[in-house]
Protein backbone atom coordinates (compact mmCIF):
# COMPACT_ATOMS: atom_id res chain seq x y z
CA UNK A 1 0.00 0.00 0.00
CA UNK A 2 1.26 3.68 -0.81
CA UNK A 3 1.18 6.31 2.03
CA UNK A 4 1.85 9.62 2.37
CA UNK A 5 3.04 12.46 4.95
CA UNK A 6 1.96 15.92 5.13
CA UNK A 7 4.92 18.38 5.85
CA UNK A 8 4.04 21.62 7.29
CA UNK A 9 6.60 24.27 8.70
CA UNK A 10 7.39 23.64 12.64
CA UNK A 11 6.71 19.78 12.75
CA UNK A 12 9.79 17.71 14.36
CA UNK A 13 8.33 14.32 14.26
CA UNK A 14 8.14 14.23 10.44
CA UNK A 15 11.35 12.32 9.75
CA UNK A 16 10.53 9.80 12.62
CA UNK A 17 6.81 9.11 11.02
CA UNK A 18 8.51 8.52 7.10
CA UNK A 19 11.02 6.37 8.51
CA UNK A 20 8.67 4.21 10.41
CA UNK A 21 6.46 4.06 7.43
CA UNK A 22 9.19 3.32 4.78
CA UNK A 23 10.82 0.43 7.27
CA UNK A 24 6.95 -0.69 7.49
CA UNK A 25 5.46 -0.64 4.34
CA UNK A 26 8.66 -0.94 2.76
CA UNK A 27 8.52 1.66 0.54
CA UNK A 28 9.09 5.34 1.22
CA UNK A 29 5.89 7.94 1.16
CA UNK A 30 5.20 10.54 -0.65
CA UNK A 31 5.60 13.93 0.66
CA UNK A 32 3.25 16.31 0.62
CA UNK A 33 4.22 20.06 1.14
CA UNK A 34 1.15 22.36 3.10
CA UNK A 35 0.87 24.13 -0.25
CA UNK A 36 0.16 21.40 -2.18
CA UNK A 37 -3.43 21.40 -3.67
CA UNK A 38 -3.71 17.97 -4.74
CA UNK A 39 -2.61 14.67 -2.74
CA UNK A 40 -1.66 11.72 -5.25
CA UNK A 41 -3.61 8.22 -5.02
CA UNK A 42 -2.54 6.70 -2.13
CA UNK A 43 -3.96 4.18 1.00
CA UNK A 44 -2.82 6.15 4.02
CA UNK A 45 -2.23 9.81 4.79
CA UNK A 46 -0.36 10.28 7.83
CA UNK A 47 0.04 14.30 9.56
CA UNK A 48 3.06 13.59 11.82
CA UNK A 49 3.90 15.39 15.40
CA UNK A 50 5.69 18.61 16.02
CA UNK A 51 5.13 22.14 16.26
CA UNK A 52 3.38 23.51 12.88
CA UNK A 53 3.24 27.24 12.94
CA UNK A 54 4.88 27.41 16.55
CA UNK A 55 1.72 26.28 17.87
CA UNK A 56 0.50 29.58 17.60
CA UNK A 57 -3.21 30.89 18.23
CA UNK A 58 -3.91 27.63 18.83
CA UNK A 59 -2.24 23.91 18.37
CA UNK A 60 -2.95 22.58 15.15
CA UNK A 61 -4.74 25.78 13.65
CA UNK A 62 -2.91 27.92 11.52
CA UNK A 63 -1.86 24.34 9.88
CA UNK A 64 -4.95 23.21 9.60
CA UNK A 65 -6.15 25.76 7.22
CA UNK A 66 -3.30 25.26 4.27
CA UNK A 67 -4.57 24.36 1.12
CA UNK A 68 -2.79 20.61 2.00
CA UNK A 69 -5.67 20.08 4.53
CA UNK A 70 -8.33 20.80 2.50
CA UNK A 71 -6.87 18.32 -0.23
CA UNK A 72 -6.63 15.41 2.40
CA UNK A 73 -10.29 16.76 4.03
CA UNK A 74 -11.26 15.76 0.00
CA UNK A 75 -9.55 12.37 0.27
CA UNK A 76 -11.14 11.36 3.55
CA UNK A 77 -14.19 12.34 2.27
CA UNK A 78 -13.55 9.62 -0.48
CA UNK A 79 -12.67 6.90 2.12
CA UNK A 80 -8.52 7.00 2.04
CA UNK A 81 -7.28 6.06 5.59
CA UNK A 82 -5.90 8.96 7.37
CA UNK A 83 -3.61 9.18 10.65
CA UNK A 84 -3.03 12.22 12.92
CA UNK A 85 -0.37 12.25 15.96
CA UNK A 86 0.06 14.73 18.31
CA UNK A 87 0.01 17.36 16.52
CA UNK A 88 -0.76 15.95 13.46
CA UNK A 89 -4.54 14.55 16.56
CA UNK A 90 -4.38 18.76 16.92
CA UNK A 91 -4.76 19.69 13.20
CA UNK A 92 -7.25 16.72 12.14
CA UNK A 93 -9.76 18.38 15.50
CA UNK A 94 -8.90 21.51 14.13
CA UNK A 95 -10.12 20.47 10.42
CA UNK A 96 -13.37 19.33 11.97
CA UNK A 97 -12.69 15.83 10.46
CA UNK A 98 -12.42 14.70 14.32
CA UNK A 99 -15.20 15.90 17.14
CA UNK A 100 -13.55 17.73 20.02
CA UNK A 101 -9.73 19.98 21.01
CA UNK A 102 -7.25 19.20 22.52
CA UNK A 103 -6.16 21.74 25.75
CA UNK A 104 -3.13 22.56 27.88
CA UNK A 105 -1.80 19.52 30.37
CA UNK A 106 -3.71 19.98 33.46
CA UNK A 107 -0.08 19.94 35.30
CA UNK A 108 0.49 22.49 32.65
CA UNK A 109 4.08 21.04 32.33
CA UNK A 110 4.90 19.77 29.15
CA UNK A 111 4.95 15.53 29.41
CA UNK A 112 7.53 13.76 27.66
CA UNK A 113 7.58 9.87 28.71
CA UNK A 114 6.14 6.13 27.98
CA UNK A 115 2.79 5.50 29.18
CA UNK A 116 0.35 2.58 29.27
CA UNK A 117 -2.55 2.32 26.54
CA UNK A 118 -5.48 0.57 26.43
CA UNK A 119 -6.45 -0.29 23.07
CA UNK A 120 -10.30 -0.50 23.28
CA UNK A 121 -12.01 -0.62 19.89
CA UNK A 122 -9.85 -3.10 17.79
CA UNK A 123 -12.34 -3.43 14.93
CA UNK A 124 -10.75 -0.40 12.73
CA UNK A 125 -8.56 -0.38 10.12
CA UNK A 126 -6.03 1.55 12.41
CA UNK A 127 -6.37 -1.19 15.61
CA UNK A 128 -6.98 -4.44 14.42
CA UNK A 129 -3.80 -5.73 14.68
CA UNK A 130 -4.39 -5.85 18.51
CA UNK A 131 -6.46 -7.52 21.28
CA UNK A 132 -9.31 -5.81 22.64
CA UNK A 133 -8.26 -4.62 26.05
CA UNK A 134 -4.39 -5.37 25.11
CA UNK A 135 -2.16 -3.05 27.27
CA UNK A 136 0.53 -1.60 24.94
CA UNK A 137 3.79 0.67 25.40
CA UNK A 138 3.86 4.02 23.93
CA UNK A 139 5.77 7.33 24.41
CA UNK A 140 4.01 10.82 24.99
CA UNK A 141 5.37 14.25 24.05
CA UNK A 142 3.30 17.08 24.19
CA UNK A 143 2.23 19.84 26.24
CA UNK A 144 -1.74 20.11 24.95
CA UNK A 145 -2.53 16.81 24.88
CA UNK A 146 -5.97 17.08 26.93
CA UNK A 147 -8.51 16.13 25.19
CA UNK A 148 -12.17 17.92 26.11
CA UNK A 149 -15.29 17.30 24.26
CA UNK A 150 -19.01 18.57 25.34
CA UNK A 151 -21.03 15.79 27.06
CA UNK A 152 -23.07 15.27 23.67
CA UNK A 153 -20.04 14.74 21.75
CA UNK A 154 -18.74 12.10 24.14
CA UNK A 155 -21.52 10.51 24.90
CA UNK A 156 -21.43 10.29 21.07
CA UNK A 157 -17.71 8.41 21.23
CA UNK A 158 -18.21 6.73 24.28
CA UNK A 159 -22.20 5.26 22.61
CA UNK A 160 -20.27 4.30 19.23
CA UNK A 161 -17.12 3.01 20.23
CA UNK A 162 -15.38 5.48 18.46
CA UNK A 163 -12.27 5.79 21.03
CA UNK A 164 -10.01 3.65 20.10
CA UNK A 165 -7.36 4.13 22.39
CA UNK A 166 -7.09 5.39 26.04
CA UNK A 167 -4.79 6.10 29.06
CA UNK A 168 -4.18 3.03 30.97
CA UNK A 169 -4.94 2.99 34.49
CA UNK A 170 -3.19 5.72 36.17
CA UNK A 171 -1.49 6.32 33.43
CA UNK A 172 -3.29 9.60 32.15
CA UNK A 173 -0.87 12.12 31.50
CA UNK A 174 -2.55 15.04 30.61
CA UNK A 175 -5.52 15.63 32.14
CA UNK A 176 -7.80 13.82 29.10
CA UNK A 177 -11.65 13.60 29.79
CA UNK A 178 -12.38 9.81 30.23
CA UNK A 179 -8.39 8.93 29.70
CA UNK A 180 -8.94 9.19 25.92
CA UNK A 181 -5.42 9.13 23.86
CA UNK A 182 -7.36 8.17 20.53
CA UNK A 183 -10.28 8.62 18.72
CA UNK A 184 -11.87 7.75 15.21
CA UNK A 185 -14.38 8.95 12.70
CA UNK A 186 -17.59 7.48 12.37
CA UNK A 187 -17.24 6.40 8.84
CA UNK A 188 -13.99 4.66 10.39
CA UNK A 189 -11.27 6.06 8.37
CA UNK A 190 -9.92 9.40 9.95
CA UNK A 191 -7.76 8.52 13.44
CA UNK A 192 -5.86 10.77 15.73
CA UNK A 193 -4.34 10.40 18.84
CA UNK A 194 -1.66 12.06 20.79
CA UNK A 195 0.98 9.00 21.49
CA UNK A 196 3.87 8.36 19.23
CA UNK A 197 3.54 4.77 17.54
CA UNK A 198 6.11 5.91 15.20
CA UNK A 199 8.57 5.86 17.69
CA UNK A 200 7.81 2.27 18.79
CA UNK A 201 8.54 0.51 16.02
CA UNK A 202 12.02 -1.79 16.42
CA UNK A 203 14.29 -3.59 18.52
CA UNK A 204 16.77 -0.18 18.82
CA UNK A 205 13.29 1.97 20.09
CA UNK A 206 13.69 -0.82 22.82
CA UNK A 207 10.15 -2.58 22.31
CA UNK A 208 7.81 -2.53 18.81
CA UNK A 209 4.24 -2.17 20.40
CA UNK A 210 3.47 0.61 17.93
CA UNK A 211 4.23 -1.57 14.94
CA UNK A 212 0.91 -3.15 14.88
CA UNK A 213 -0.89 0.06 14.18
CA UNK A 214 1.31 0.88 11.31
CA UNK A 215 0.71 -2.68 9.72
CA UNK A 216 -3.37 -2.60 10.17
CA UNK A 217 -3.79 0.44 8.63
CA UNK A 218 -0.98 -0.56 5.57
CA UNK A 219 -2.61 -3.60 5.35
CA UNK A 220 0.59 -5.94 6.07
CA UNK A 221 0.00 -9.38 7.93
CA UNK A 222 -3.33 -8.38 9.46
CA UNK B 1 -10.43 51.90 7.92
CA UNK B 2 -12.57 50.14 10.83
CA UNK B 3 -11.37 49.38 14.10
CA UNK B 4 -12.38 46.57 15.84
CA UNK B 5 -11.52 44.68 19.22
CA UNK B 6 -12.21 40.61 19.02
CA UNK B 7 -12.19 39.06 22.54
CA UNK B 8 -12.14 35.10 22.42
CA UNK B 9 -12.85 33.91 25.80
CA UNK B 10 -13.16 29.93 27.37
CA UNK B 11 -16.74 29.00 27.26
CA UNK B 12 -18.45 27.84 30.34
CA UNK B 13 -17.95 24.63 31.89
CA UNK B 14 -14.66 23.94 29.94
CA UNK B 15 -11.90 23.43 32.04
CA UNK B 16 -8.90 26.51 32.51
CA UNK B 17 -5.65 25.43 33.99
CA UNK B 18 -4.14 28.11 32.91
CA UNK B 19 -6.22 30.13 34.40
CA UNK B 20 -6.24 27.78 37.70
CA UNK B 21 -2.78 28.72 37.98
CA UNK B 22 -2.82 32.76 37.50
CA UNK B 23 -5.48 32.33 40.33
CA UNK B 24 -2.55 30.44 42.76
CA UNK B 25 -0.10 33.27 41.37
CA UNK B 26 -2.24 35.98 42.53
CA UNK B 27 -3.07 34.07 45.86
CA UNK B 28 0.35 33.87 46.47
CA UNK B 29 1.27 37.68 45.88
CA UNK B 30 -1.54 38.11 48.68
CA UNK B 31 -4.89 39.12 46.22
CA UNK B 32 -7.07 37.02 48.61
CA UNK B 33 -10.15 38.07 47.72
CA UNK B 34 -10.05 36.42 44.12
CA UNK B 35 -12.64 34.01 43.46
CA UNK B 36 -12.07 32.92 40.06
CA UNK B 37 -9.41 33.67 36.79
CA UNK B 38 -10.20 32.72 33.08
CA UNK B 39 -7.80 33.64 30.58
CA UNK B 40 -8.98 34.57 27.09
CA UNK B 41 -7.14 36.33 24.26
CA UNK B 42 -7.81 39.58 21.99
CA UNK B 43 -7.05 40.27 18.67
CA UNK B 44 -7.13 44.05 17.32
CA UNK B 45 -8.18 43.91 13.79
CA UNK B 46 -7.66 46.98 11.46
CA UNK B 47 -9.93 46.73 7.81
CA UNK B 48 -9.92 48.19 5.06
CA UNK B 49 -14.05 48.47 5.01
CA UNK B 50 -15.19 52.00 6.53
CA UNK B 51 -18.90 49.76 6.85
CA UNK B 52 -19.45 48.70 10.24
CA UNK B 53 -21.74 46.38 9.51
CA UNK B 54 -20.00 45.04 7.04
CA UNK B 55 -16.90 44.68 8.78
CA UNK B 56 -18.82 42.85 12.24
CA UNK B 57 -20.24 40.43 9.53
CA UNK B 58 -16.16 39.77 8.20
CA UNK B 59 -15.13 39.88 11.47
CA UNK B 60 -17.69 37.04 12.87
CA UNK B 61 -16.76 34.82 10.11
CA UNK B 62 -13.54 35.32 10.64
CA UNK B 63 -13.93 33.93 14.39
CA UNK B 64 -15.67 31.16 13.13
CA UNK B 65 -13.17 30.05 10.82
CA UNK B 66 -10.31 31.14 12.22
CA UNK B 67 -10.15 32.81 15.69
CA UNK B 68 -11.80 31.04 17.70
CA UNK B 69 -12.44 27.31 18.75
CA UNK B 70 -16.11 27.47 18.50
CA UNK B 71 -16.11 23.76 20.08
CA UNK B 72 -13.89 25.30 23.66
CA UNK B 73 -14.54 28.92 22.88
CA UNK B 74 -17.07 31.72 22.80
CA UNK B 75 -16.11 34.98 21.23
CA UNK B 76 -17.48 38.95 20.52
CA UNK B 77 -16.56 40.76 18.28
CA UNK B 78 -16.79 45.56 18.95
CA UNK B 79 -16.39 48.14 16.66
CA UNK B 80 -13.73 50.61 18.46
Amino acid sequence: MKSAVILLPGLNRDQDMIAALTKISGKPPVMIWQTETEIPDVDLIVIPGGFSYGDYLRCGAIGARMPALRALAEKAAKGVRVLGVCNGFQILLETGLLPGALMRNASLKFVCKEISLEVTNVDTAFTRGYEKGQIIRCPVAHHDGNYFADPQTLADLEDNDRITFRYAENTNPNGSINDIAGIINKQGNVMGMMPHPENLIEAAHGGSDGRALFESALDIAV
Amino acid sequence: MTKARITVTLKQGVLDPQGKAIEGGLASLGFTGVDSVRQGKVFDVELQTTDPNQAKAELNDMCAKLLANTVIEDYSVEII
